[in-house]
């Protein structure tokens, strides 16, 4: 489901931002426009939709517009042209109390310098926002102290924020922009000002609270890793202008142009390729407890296919086992012929999710002789991923040819 | 030949007749703007020299003590009982007074005005030109037009003290107001914060140290006016300096200068105090 939806968003700094907008439509460059006018252009035709629960991450380096472009989603940055639609509400036609509810209501901002007020305690900076909203002092406490829970602060309330460390307080930060309860949390650079290890396990905290609370997260980075480990969905800008949005798989098999490919270069494939990308649907399934799904009949058909191994379903297509042709034929002896497929199972087998990392299933494909059934997060079965198509997948990757073969 | 001689601009002769025109015409409105100022000062003056001396220097120990600490509220008794052994108690009653007015005046006037001119870049060029005219046009220019409007007397003399005074308070709000990080302000704002709730939650209460500095300046300030503004009949520890130095009294005038300079120590260091907060470490 769409929740926000950014149309031809523009903006020009300087006097006269309207001509910047003109000159550009006119096909003139941002540099262009820079020495005939000194208007600078931030932002020029974004467009993209970010949809509800997702995290969108908006990448590029420093001076691609990615801050200015967060701050129009709140109208920190009056967008020269352009529409922002939030819930099909376009939030650039707001008036000041329209806007100011629109805040306080549907959106939250997390900081790269934190931003906590030095002359509040941890609770009162929690509760700034709803303080703002004019909630009475109990009450916005209690949500406060919650919103503090969830991020792991509890009993440091009373403390300021000069007395903790820069981790700290951006959960401090981070607390303060839960404790609103928004739909949407905007969050620039957030964890940019972090060192790594600290960064690394805020992501994770954002993660599992994103597991709980499905928020539309707005999530700026200029850091590649970032941005594959936490994005849902990833836009790249350059030069101020959104040049490609997608899921990580798809702009890292796909990449737009040469400037995406150049940020893709040495990431290492097999952390961002999943099962679900390269599994194949190469191997005989067999639904149990119907008539072709009986072990003799299995047995038949892998000796008729010259296969080995058999894929078990249900009705439902959700994966159930693995049977081989030495197991088919031990049960079928044990059994007097009253045998169910069931107890020809591979003990051993075992599926994988296909959002599982090509680095995640790696020990098991290695260690079992059968491709590895991969399944999505309801069980239904999506194919497989045999020993040699993964090998295939890092050869490919390792020669750097990966995007161009999956590409075609 | 150009001369400069034959191409005057009567300046002088116009600010002459507009002064002459406005006390005419006008000196009804200037009247009424000095009664509040007349208000406060004799209402402070009156129950400053009704209550006993010492009470008073009690009241002030305690306050010391408060704000800052035993050694402040120490040297506060000792300085208080010299300036009474010293004879100026009532003088340094109306210094007090007038001090305290002209002060009140530069908060209602000066933080307002200060507020306006940090959250705007037009207001603060207007009024910097403004200002460094109060600070820097000699008192003994404005003296005259003040008698001549207001009439002598302590009054008037807390009038050209606020003329003096005033500039600091105006600047240094000014000031802490533009010290908030933007970040905050933007943060604020994010969370939906209106203007006003900015400056009530944001901007003054991080301003508020820099503010008090402010207040500490027209206090000091408002102390160094004292002597002149005796000399357009005003009271207190000004006047001792004056009559010393009309018949060459050396002595008298020292010592009114000693109690001078013991009063705004005294004053310097309990506003000061209460600027920087000792309790909480915080900036």
């Amino acid at each position: 489901m769409e929740k926000i939806v950014i149309k031809n968003l523009y903006k020009v700094f300087g006097s006269e931002p309207r001509k910047g907008v003109k000159l550009l439509e006119q096909g003139k460059s941002k540099e262009e426009i820079y020495e005939q006018t000194g208007l600078t252009v931030a932002v020029q035709g974004a467009s993209f939709t970010v949809n509800k629960g997702e995290i969108f991450v908006v990448m590029g380096l420093s001076g691609s517009g990615k801050s200015t472009l967060v701050r129009m989603l709140n109208r920190l940055i009056e967008p020269t042209s352009g529409e922002v639609l939030v819930d099909g509400q376009n939030i650039l036609t707001m008036n000041k109390d329209e806007l100011v509810r629109f805040r306080r209501s549907k959106t939250s901002m997390v900081f790269q310098s934190f931003a906590l007020m030095p002359h509040q305690t941890v609770l009162e900076n929690a509760a700034f926002g709803l303080e703002l909203d004019g909630m009475d002092k109990k009450q916005r406490e209690e949500r406060a102290l919650d919103a503090l829970k969830q991020v792991g602060l509890e009993g440091l309330e009373n403390a300021y924020p000069n007395e903790l460390s820069g981790g700290m307080q951006q959960r401090v930060g981070l607390a303060r922009g839960l404790a609103v309860d928004p739909d949407i949390l905007l969050m620039d650079e957030a964890f940019s000002a972090l060192d790594p290890l600290i960064k690394t396990e805020m992501q994770d905290e954002l993660l599992k609270l994103q597991d709980r609370h499905e928020r539309t997260i707005i999530f700026i980075s200029h850091d590649l890793d970032e941005a594959l480990r936490i994005g849902d969905r990833i836009a790249i800008m350059q030069g101020g202008r959104v040049i490609q949005v997608g899921t990580p798989e798809e702009i890292l098999q796909n990449p737009a142009d040469d400037y995406v490919r150049a940020f893709f270069r040495g990431v290492d494939p097999t952390g961002v390729i999943s099962a679900g990308d390269i599994a194949r649907d190469s191997q005989p399934t067999v639904v149990w407890h119907t008539k072709a799904g009986s072990p003799r009949a299995t047995l038949e058909m892998l000796s008729m296919k010259d296969r080995e191994f058999a894929y078990v379903l249900d009705s439902e297509h959700r994966y159930l086992g693995v049977v081989s042709s030495d197991s088919l034929r031990d049960a079928i002896d044990q059994g007097n012929g009253t045998s169910k497929l069931e107890h020809a199972f591979l003990t051993e087998a075992k599926s994988v999710q296909e959002t599982d990392s090509l680095q995640d299933i790696l020990s098991l494909v290695a260690s079992h002789s059968w491709p590895i059934p991969v399944v999505n997060s309801e069980n239904r079965y999506r194919g497989v991923v045999s020993k040699n198509l993964f090998l295939r997948t890092l050869n490919r990757a390792e020669k750097g040819t990966y995007f161009e073969q999956s590409a075609s | 030949m150009f001369s400069f001689d034959e191409r005057v601009i009567p300046l002088d002769a116009w600010i002459t007749s507009l002064v002459d025109w406005l006390v005419e015409g006008y000196r009804w409105f200037f009247q009424m703007i000095k009664w509040p100022v007349d208000f406060i000062l004799s209402s402070v003056s009156d129950g400053l020299l009704a209550t006993p001396p010492l009470l008073v220097i009690a009241l002030f120990g305690v306050i010391a003590w408060r704000v800052s600490g035993f050694k402040l509220a120490g040297f506060t008794l000792a300085s208080l009982i010299l300036i009474g052994l010293l004879g100026f108690w009532s003088e340094t009653m109306i210094t007090l007074a007038m001090v305290f007015s002209s002060v009140v005046f530069c908060t209602v006037v000066g933080v307002p005005f200060g507020i306006w001119a940090g959250r705007s870049d037009r207001v603060n060029n207007i009024l910097r030109p403004i200002l460094d005219a109060m600070q820097t046009t000699p008192a003994f220019v404005y003296l005259v037009p003040i008698v001549m409007l207001f009439s002598i007397g302590n009054t008037a003399g807390v009038l050209a003290t606020i003329i003096f005074a005033l500039p600091p308070l105006v600047r240094l709000t000014s000031l802490g107001i533009r010290q908030v990080h933007p970040e905050l302000v933007e943060a604020a704002l994010a969370f939906g914060a209106t203007s006003s709730q900015v400056l009530l939650k944001v901007q003054i209460p991080l301003a508020l140290p820099t503010i008090m500095a402010g207040l500490n300046q027209t206090i000091m300030m408002s102390l160094s006016m004292v002597v002149i503004a005796a000399m357009i009949g005003a009271g207190g520890l000004g006047a001792p300096v004056v009559l010393g130095l009309n018949t060459l009294d050396i002595g008298l005038a020292t010592v009114g200068g000693l109690a001078i300079v013991l009063l705004a120590i005294i004053l310097d260091r309990i506003t000061q105090s209460m600027a920087t907060p000792k309790n909480k470490d915080v900036k």
